[in-house]
């Protein structure tokens, strides 16, 4: 641009750029935008798309264990043969529909007791002065960067029959026989508030750090006990990060299949572990498919819901 | 903010603090007893960790998945800073809905589903094109696609944030578009680029669901290793290797840690002086 702009408005013949440049103006930002579109497309979404088609296939007994629904017959006709099998399967045999309503009470309930104890927790690091909150942060960023598998494994270090709970709770003379915690339900809703705790605190932090105590003061002046300030301006203000931190936590803890294999019991049927079961043990992909789409099809709202309000806070 | 916490939120801190470490701390303490029972205490002993070194099936799948790790982190900073660029830097483009949304959709979407779903497209592709087999390679392919959203959001919020006016100084004095942005803006998401890399390495090296999910036979990564060993019982070996692993990310996170901030802090300082110079005639 400089070197056509610096040219004599008189000279004869305009300065053309070599086409090569032009392009590049118009069409080059596509150099950056192409490779994770088209990657992301080809490997996360388009996935998507042959679950459904296998979702609607018949099982069958070779490799892949799946039919095609798209065949070509004897007169070339192309016939689409939709299998709707699988679908009514899925709701006529009540485990699936059991083991979902049940994955979304364990995640609503853990959820929701990760954001008791996990705003506390984020509150105190946002009122804290800036050096130690520096500290805090990587105090609570630590553990998620350390295997997720080991720390599920760590933890059936504590709740077992020997382990440190009981030894700690035995000797207080708490209780009198050790606590039977493990392979029960208590232990998978204790695994997912370890595991995801971080997830919570620190979309909660970002929210509370950024609010101005000047409204808190205002609030106090006008007469308002700490209380209701908190009820009325905090609380409020917060909610970005109260729904991005439960979303962050409610999502995967759905599908979780790691907690409820590792710590829960052998009847402990959340939707990621009959979804293993299905495709490891009876290796019905067909049906694998369909839950797959089912779920992700209930999955759509809360996406959506924190995709909203993540892309609102990034953009901001 | 800037109110003093109360003491009873500043306890349930520390409560929360401890609820995180106390099981990673109590595995360590087994790690070295010499009894192969938890319940028992066997006296001070290192003889797990000499039995971990010994295991050639525990090796080799750290090895594997080590090497997993690095090429799926490195493709993944590729693909999910110029996802970032993009969505930072071209304000309207075609795809770019597309473009957010699955980029955000990874980090909530359940792995069994991302697994499952990757895995009925790779065995489409095989029966169709011939590739890919599945093993190490359907493994990288799959971290690459779950690691490169973290690399985005994390690179764009750094974007964000950038002073835009140095690169329109240098493209004034002559640099062109992409000369400019390695010259200016590059140093500046540096450290954003270096810790979104080392996530994807822990993420990579930590997935169990998706792996086993889109491996093949005879691609046994460390976490499929340790979960079937987990699931079979006794595994003082393991206390052995986590030990190990927990002892090494938090050493590794400590020193990146201070090592970008020190760095930041250098830039900070640097980029102060030059303001003040420039007022200074």
């Amino acid at each position: 641009m400089t070197i056509a702009d610096s040219r004599p408005a008189s000279s004869p013949a305009p300065y053309r750029r070599p086409r090569f440049a032009r392009w590049m103006e118009r069409h080059g930002k596509w150099l950056i935008i192409a490779p994770p579109l088209a990657y992301l497309f080809v490997f996360f979404l388009i996935p998507f798309a042959f679950a459904l088609k296998i979702s609607f296939a018949d099982l069958t007994l070779r490799v892949p264990p799946f039919s095609d629904i798209l065949t070509v017959g004897a007169n070339d006709h192309i016939r689409l043969a939709l299998n709707f099998a699988n679908y009514k399967y899925l709701f006529t045999d009540d485990v699936y529909v059991l083991s979902y309503l049940y994955s979304l009470r364990t995640a609503f309930f853990s959820t929701l007791i990760c954001l008791l104890v996990g705003y506390p927790m984020a509150y105190a690091i946002a009122r804290s002065s800036k050096s130690l909150q520096n500290v805090l942060l990587m105090v609570i960023i630590l553990p998620f960067w350390t295997s997720f598998l080991l720390r599920v494994y760590a933890l059936e270090g504590i709740i077992q029959e020997h382990g440190v709970l009981n030894w700690v709770l035995l000797h207080l003379g708490l209780i009198h026989r050790p606590l039977m915690l493990m392979q029960t339900t208590p232990a998978v809703y204790l695994g997912i508030i370890y595991s995801y705790l971080p997830y919570m605190v620190l979309p909660l932090f970002a929210t509370l750090e950024k609010l101005d105590a000047s409204l808190l003061e205002a609030a106090a002046d006008l007469g308002s006990p700490p209380w209701r300030a908190f009820l009325d301006v905090t609380l409020p203000l917060s909610m970005p990060g109260v729904i991005a931190g439960s979303m962050l936590v409610f999502i995967p803890a759905i599908g979780e299949f790691v907690i409820p294999s590792i710590l829960g019991g052998p009847n402990n049927l959340m939707i990621g572990r009959v979804l293993w079961d299905e495709f490891f043990s009876n290796r019905d992909w067909p049906v694998a498919a369909a839950v797959s789409i089912v779920f992700l099809v209930f999955l759509v709202g809360p996406i959506a819901i924190y995709q909203h309000y993540n892309v609102k806070q990034l953009e901001s | 903010m800037d109110q003093r916490a109360s003491p009873v939120l500043m306890t349930i801190l520390f409560a929360g603090i401890a609820f995180l470490y106390l099981p990673m701390l109590v595995l360590i303490a087994y790690s070295f007893n010499q009894s192969a029972l938890v319940s028992v205490w066997g006296g001070f002993s290192t003889v797990w960790y000499d039995r971990l070194l010994h295991n050639p099936q525990i090796l080799d799948a750290a090895w594997l998945s080590l090497r997993i790790a690095i090429t799926a982190s490195t493709g993944a900073v590729v693909l999910g800073t110029l996802a970032a660029i993009a969505l930072v830097r071209f304000r309207r483009f075609r795809g770019r809905f597309l473009l957010t949304g699955m980029v955000n959709a990874p980090l909530v979407m359940p792995e069994i589903i991302t697994g499952i779903t990757q895995l009925l497209l790779f065995i489409s592709m095989l029966n169709t094109i011939g590739w890919p087999h599945r093993g190490a390679l359907t493994i990288v392919i799959a971290h690459i696609a779950f690691c490169t959203s973290y690399v985005t959001i994390t690179v764009q919020s750094r974007l964000q944030s950038a002073d835009r006016s140095l690169e329109e100084a240098a493209m004034d004095l002559g640099a062109g578009p992409v000369g400019a942005f390695l010259d200016t803006t590059l140093p500046i998401i540096a450290p954003a680029l270096v810790s979104s890399w080392l996530l994807c390495l822990t993420l990579s090296l930590d997935d169990l669901v998706i792996s086993s999910l889109v491996s093949g036979p005879g691609a046994s990564t460390l976490p499929m290793v340790i979960y079937s060993k987990v699931k079979l019982g006794v595994t003082p070996d393991i206390n052995a290797l986590a030990s190990l692993i927990i002892a090494l990310v938090g050493a590794c996170v400590l020193i990146a840690g201070a090592t970008l901030r020190r760095a930041e802090r250098q830039r900070l300082r640097e980029q102060q002086f030059a303001e003040r110079s420039e007022a200074a005639p």
